[in-house]
């Protein structure tokens, strides 16, 4: 299973970004071979319309749970659409903290 | 002749100049007026009256999931993220659409077809017997005031005389108005912020290749830095307005200082002969 938390920066030491669409980091951890990938998020400093397009970004590389703090409405349907179970972290840890969280079941489903 | 007035600044009187000329150059000609702040019309609280509503729409993406392979084109094309391509479904955000049409150019199936969708109105009266009035509404949460602007403007054509009242600052709303128009009316009011949107207000006119003049509203007297601007950039200064509470309370009550203040239709008849003179083409 593929995980993707958004990040302020490349790896799991990273801290955990709050927002999705612009998180500069997207960084897919796979928990069976626990093997991490970071991607550079192109969309930072785009204009508008981010949540559908960063949603596009996770499908291509097979994420199905993604560790954020917050979705827009229009992400929260791409997500949905594309089965993809959207978790907060609230905190201020790392990457790494926050799928330890999640593999713990601590986190709560963003609706 | 198609006269636009803008002013970079929101609340400097705009739509108080757009009314009150329109209304004085109505009294002895035919005037179409055409409110192009599409996100915020506000000339029919001037000229109140029954309107004929028009629909504006924009094409907007439908997938065809038969022909669909979800290649992922469309969605890597759309700058707007107005497509979402998953790995067994196109999701289309209509109301992030700009219409651009690269989707359907981009297609390799050919999936991908526009339709029309209702984004705003236009609204036409005639409040006046030689008034036309034609307000251009954009609905909630669209993004897509050109549009509706570019609609209202079609609906504007084939008269004499045309006013357009523009939306304030300088981006697209507001180029979109200056475009085709003849002749520009800056409106502007004397304070440090007035003075510093008329600056990037003429920036825009000069770009788009239209001469500008200057109304100062709400004058307290002391325009001097307004003025030097105004001759540094070789802009005319068309009128001034004083700041009045007698001014304040006409346009407080919805009434226009030309109908209702003596000595102004003809300071807005004199107005117009000089925006006339500043094109420099015969109205």
């Amino acid at each position: 299973m593929i995980v993707c938390i958004t990040a302020r920066a490349a790896g799991t030491d990273a801290p955990v970004e709050q927002r999705f669409g612009r998180a500069p980091y997207f960084v897919f951890v796979d928990t069976e071979t626990e093997k991490s990938e970071s991607v550079g998020n192109p969309l930072v400093d785009a204009a508008g319309g981010v949540g559908p397009r960063a949603v596009q970004a996770l499908a291509e590389h097979g994420a199905t749970i993604l560790v954020t703090g917050q979705v827009g409405g229009n992400a929260a349907r791409a997500l949905e659409a594309g089965g993809i179970k959207a978790y907060a972290y609230r905190g201020s840890g790392s990457v790494a903290d926050a799928l330890a969280e999640y593999t713990a079941g601590t986190l709560q489903p963003i609706s | 002749m198609k006269i636009a007035i803008a002013s970079g600044k929101g609340g400097t009187g705009k739509s108080t100049v757009a009314a009150n000329l329109a209304w004085a150059l109505a009294r002895s000609r035919d005037v179409v007026l055409v409110d192009c702040d599409v996100e915020e019309p506000n000339l029919h609280l001037f000229f109140p009256g029954p309107a004929v509503d028009v629909p504006v729409t924009t094409p907007v993406p439908e997938i065809d999931p038969a022909r669909c392979t979800f290649c992922g084109e469309c969605g890597k094309f759309c700058r707007f993220g107005a497509l979402a391509v998953l790995k067994d479904r196109v999701l289309v955000f209509p109301h992030l659409c700009h219409s651009c049409g690269g989707c359907v150019l981009v297609c390799p199936q050919g999936a991908v077809r526009e339709v029309p969708r209702t984004v705003g109105r236009v609204a036409c009266s005639r409040p006046l017997p030689r008034l036309t009035l034609i307000s251009g509404v954009l609905n909630e949460g669209e993004v897509q005031a050109p549009a509706v602007i570019r609609a209202a403007k079609v609906l504007a054509e084939g008269h004499p005389l045309t006013l357009y009242d523009a939306s304030p600052g300088i981006a697209c709303p507001v180029i979109e108005t200056l475009e085709g128009s003849d002749v520009c009316v800056l409106v502007t009011e004397s304070t440090p912020f007035g003075l510093h949107d008329l600056r990037l207000a003429a920036e825009v006119a000069e770009r788009v290749g239209i001469p500008a003049g200057v109304v100062i509203n709400r004058s307290d007297g002391e325009d001097a830095a307004t003025v030097a601007f105004c001759r540094e950039r070789g802009l005319p200064i068309l009128m001034t307005i004083p700041f009045s509470r007698e001014i304040a309370a006409v346009q407080n009550r919805g009434g226009l200082i030309s109908r209702d203040l003596p000595g102004w239709e003809e300071q807005f008849t004199d107005l117009f002969d000089e925006i006339v003179r500043n094109a420099g083409v015969r109205a």
